[in-house]
């Protein structure tokens, strides 16, 4: 049950509206930290460029609604930890302003703000409604607030006859543009009648129509043109908020559509090969290099549905970020399975305990974990230590005081973070904790069992060298796959793998996806495509231990 | 009546080959029925699983290859089988002849030998390699299609997902991962002896729990009414997938996604026009996996008297035995150097289908 008292204001986020503008080589490479890309002078990555959203299919506006009404029309508050499709109090949500135009991640509260143009809005009214409603900016006597759109069939029955006028239209072309001349005058209304429309409270949605009645060429538009218009003006003055489920899906493309380097271009067909390929299903023990940002991790932890065990490993003394994986709206059985090891810890059985307060000491000293926190989930990572070999077994006893040491961790954690959050204390509630460290009793059991899974995403590590290491810790038959930004990389570990005998069903696989206009007798594909979604090195581990397999060699 | 012996391996399906033939509808009734009866016991004892729906029977070092065990056969990327093993039966191939025996007790993953001294690899069963494996009795969909749906439709566990057609079965599998452990695929074939192949499939792989096979044409009939906006996500590869799409609908809980699966672009034209008065978001794709192979090589600079830039190549078995005869040809050619070279490779899918992603409007 996810209403919660919370006394702090949040609102938080992510804003994901300013695309960082740099030539592809300088978001492709961070200088300096990739030696082993040296060798690839020849290798260029193609250009990207974001798949925009199609916008194949205009959201549909009326203008009654009413959002107090959402909670009771859809059951109100659910259990977030059964899938939910009704936001709550505390739920992280992505927040899609005009088709794509602007995305950003939010936690939902009576006291979150977010300024649309020049308008400040609260969140309030998105609490309790079901994913994928639309919201629409309109003006109140207290100002700015959004308004729930209820969509109805006969609406979109209307659109539907738009469509097939447009179709006819297409086959008969009675109209084009060649009289269509841009010279500014075609409209009639000027700013300043506009904002006198706005201070006499007409909606959006009227200065939208006022618009189109005024201007002298828009009945010389094609019906396609005319739309197009149409739209553009609503944006402006009639901006709408679609509400979008935070899943794998819709972060991978947010990212990759606004901010690529911080998730190494995954893009989001890349990573459902990782997934399949890696065998992720219910139960698995996975092992993660995690070097985009915990987008794999929230991905990895997804597909696991608060069963089995995530553990990143990270080399050298620092682990790596993995602010994405708290976007996702996990439940707290999911955060107890998410763990980080190093990887000298994993390899290495005996001097653990004496490791371990190395680590303790030199995180105190980089003020990465405080050793308080650290206390805290090691204790907690004992309990969860114990269910490991049992059915899962939620911690309800200790949620409250869990969640929130976990909101006190997260303000220490993600505060050296390049910013990544604009308001860090904001984050907190309900998002898992990935980077809690690995019981020693997990780390045993997994030097015994072995891992099922193995999934490496370091763009900007050398993966021969990690890949040999990581590889001896997978059971045998177990796949694993790599990705990696460059292909050159790749091929020489498939090479050191082939020679080694680690591993069978080697193979090197490059992503491709285009997107399709699908509009009738207009179907073409889209004229923007990503051209590089990067490329993976999948396997299988095999038995090659003389001891084990008896016989074989 | 099946025993509980021989460690208790699915005694249900064991006893029942699929290469016993299509039975017609009555023979699937009594073994529904059989099933049904040891439905309890089949949870607890299933270990020929591809998936792990009994965490202490998942794979690890110690997991071995045992009697009743459903496992695949690697001789190459392009050449696997899956096999049952069973005491007493052999494997036989090019390579000579494999006694299942021998395999029992290794490690999965272990290199096993035939009597004539030539060797395959025995693996665990995944979706991904079942896709490779499994007998082709339609067209099917393979491992880029498949994942960019799974996470297109947002299936993770607990969802509840309805497919038509249910074909060979490949997306299928993939499914029923993706929901496990606690939803489930319910798939529709009109085909009743596919519909059929496939169940034995499933049961085979231990995905009998996850998923539910039924004869039904869904282009006619549409999907049945007692899963009306409890779905959450619906998988459509029919030859005309407009007549299926407004019943998918009925079938979404609000913004679920549809996927259409379609070869020809006439088909999706056909099924977007159908999908905009119910569903936003609308969206069309095409997946393709470019494959590359590698080649250790020797590239000879270009010195004088050496007009030519020349590349040679090897596979690996020559490299070895250049290496152990050749070394003072290497240290003679100073300037030879070996580099992993990599190339797409020569075969490669030029088109499967398009990918139509639709979200039910919220109302
Ligand atoms: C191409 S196959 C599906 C392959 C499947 N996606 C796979 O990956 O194995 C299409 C299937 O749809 C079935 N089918 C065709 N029309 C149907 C209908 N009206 N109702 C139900 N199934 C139908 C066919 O029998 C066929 O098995």
């Amino acid at each position: 049950m996810a209403s919660l008292s919370l006394s702090f204001p949040l609102y938080s986020a992510l804003d994901l509206s300013e695309r960082r503008r740099q030539p592809p080589a300088a978001r492709g490479l961070r200088s300096g930290s990739c030696p082993i890309f040296a060798v690839n002078r020849e290798v260029l990555i193609p250009l990207e460029k974001p798949i925009g959203y199609t916008g194949a299919d205009p959201y549909k506006i009326s203008s009654t609604s009413d959002p107090l009404m959402a909670g009771e029309l859809f059951g109100g508050h659910q259990s977030p930890s059964v899938n939910p499709r009704v936001t709550w109090e505390g739920c992280s949500v992505l927040l899609d302003i005009n088709d794509g135009d602007r995305l950003v991640f939010a936690r939902l509260s009576p006291a979150a703000n977010l300024k649309i143009g020049d308008k400040k809005c609260s969140l309030r009214p998105l609490i309790g409604c079901p994913f994928g409603s639309q919201f629409r900016v309109e003006m109140g006597p207290n100002g700015p607030y959004l308004e729930r759109c209820i969509h109805r069939p006969t609406l979109a029955a209307n659109d539907m006859a738009v469509r097939e006028k447009g179709n006819e239209q297409v086959e008969s072309e009675s109209k084009d543009n060649r009289a269509l001349v841009d010279n500014n005058t075609a409209q009639s209304l000027s700013c300043e009648d506009i904002d006198a429309m706005r201070r006499d409270g007409a909606t959006g949605n009227e200065i939208v129509e006022a618009l189109i009645a005024n201007s002298s060429t828009f009945g010389m538009k094609t019906v396609f043109s005319q739309e197009k218009y149409k739209r553009k003006k609503q944006k402006k003055y009639a901006p709408k908020v679609l509400l979008r489920r935070p899943f794998t899906r819709s972060i991978c493309e947010a990212y990759f559509k606004k901010y690529p380097t911080r998730i190494g271009f995954l893009r989001i067909d890349a990573l459902s090969l990782l997934l399949s390929l890696a065998n992720i299903s219910a139960y698995s023990d996975v092992l993660l290099v995690d070097m985009v940002g915990g987008l794999l991790t929230g991905a990895v932890a997804e597909r696991l549905g608060g069963t089995g065990y995530i553990c990143n490993t990270y080399f050298g003394g620092t682990s790596y970020p993995l602010d994405i994986a708290r976007i996702f709206n996990f439940s707290s059985e999911f955060d107890s399975r998410i763990v980080q090891a190093p990887f000298s810890f994993l390899c290495s059985a005996e001097n653990h305990d004496e490791e371990d307060r190395k680590l303790h000491e030199s995180d105190q000293s980089s003020g990465i974990q405080s050793i308080t926190k650290k206390d805290s989930l090691t204790k907690c990572d004992t309990s969860t230590g114990s269910t490991l070999v049992q059915e899962e077994q939620p911690l309800q006893n200790d949620n409250s005081s869990l969640d929130e040491e976990l909101g006190n961790t997260k303000e220490t954690l993600s505060s050296g973070h390049e910013g990544l959050h604009e308001n860090n204390a904001s984050i907190n509630y309900k998002s898992v904790n990935p980077r809690k460290q690995a019981s020693s009793d997990a780390i045993k059991m997994w030097r015994e069992k072995g891992f099922n899974s193995l999934i490496v995403a370091a763009p900007e590590l050398e993966v021969d060298d990690i890949v040999k290491k990581l590889l001896p810790l997978l059971s045998y038959s177990a796949p694993f796959a790599i990705y990696h930004q460059y292909l050159q990389p790749l091929a020489t570990c498939m090479h050191t793998l082939q020679t080694s005998k680690m591993a069978i069903g080697l193979q090197i696989s490059e992503p491709w996806l285009r997107e399709y206009q699908v509009l009738p007798s207009r179907s073409h594909p889209q004229m923007q495509m990503s051209g590089f979604g990067g490329y993976i090195l999948s396997g299988t581990r095999i038995c090659n231990n003389s001891e084990a397999c008896n016989g074989n060699q | 009546m099946p025993s509980l012996s021989d460690g208790g391996s699915v005694l249900c399906f064991e006893t029942k080959e699929r290469s016993s033939s299509f039975r017609g509808a009555e023979g699937f009734g009594e073994r529904e029925r059989e099933i049904e009866g040891f439905c309890g016991i089949v949870l607890k004892f299933v270990i020929v699983s591809m998936l792990t729906i009994d965490p202490s029977k998942k794979n690890s070092f110690q997991r071995c290859i045992e009697d009743g065990d459903l496992v695949i056969v690697y001789e190459r990327h392009d050449n696997m089988k899956a096999v049952k093993v069973k005491k007493g039966s052999e494997l036989q191939n090019r390579f000579g002849v494999f006694k299942h025996s021998d395999w029992i007790g290794k490690p999965l993953g272990s290199k096993v030998l035939s009597n004539k001294g030539g060797f395959v690899y025995i693996l665990a069963p995944t979706p991904e390699l079942w896709t490779c494996v499994l007998s082709h009795r339609t067209q099917i969909l393979y491992i880029a299609d498949i994942s960019f749906v799974i996470s297109y439709l947002e299936i993770i566990p607990g969802c509840l997902v309805l497919e038509s057609g249910t074909g060979s079965g490949s997306l299928t599998t993939s499914l029923a991962r993706a929901v496990a452990p606690s939803g489930h695929v319910h798939t529709f074939d009109f085909h009743e002896q596919r519909a059929g192949l496939a169940r034995d499939d499933f049961e085979r792989n231990g995905l009998g729990s996850l998923v539910t096979v039924a004869v039904r044409d869904i282009q006619g009939e549409g999907f049945p009414d007692e899963f009306q906006g409890t779905v959450d996500s619906v998988f459509l590869d029919l030859p005309q997938p407009w007549l299926a799409i407004p019943s998918a609908g009925r079938m979404l809980k609000q913004d679920g996604v549809l996927c259409s699966f379609s070869p020809c672009i006439e088909q999706v034209q056909r099924s977007c026009e159908v999908l905009r008065s119910d569903f936003t978001d609308i969206r069309t794709f095409e997946v393709l996996l470019r494959t590359y192979e590698i080649q250790e090589g020797w590239i000879q600079s270009a010195t004088e008297g050496n007009e030519s830039y020349r590349i040679t190549t090897h596979t690996r078995r020559k490299r070895q035995c250049i290496s152990s005869e050749g070394n003072g040809e290497n240290t003679e050619k100073a300037s030879v150097t070996s580099t992993v070279m990599v190339r797409p490779s020569q075969e490669a899918r030029g088109h499967t289908g398009y990918l139509t992603f639709a979200r039910l409007i919220c109302h």
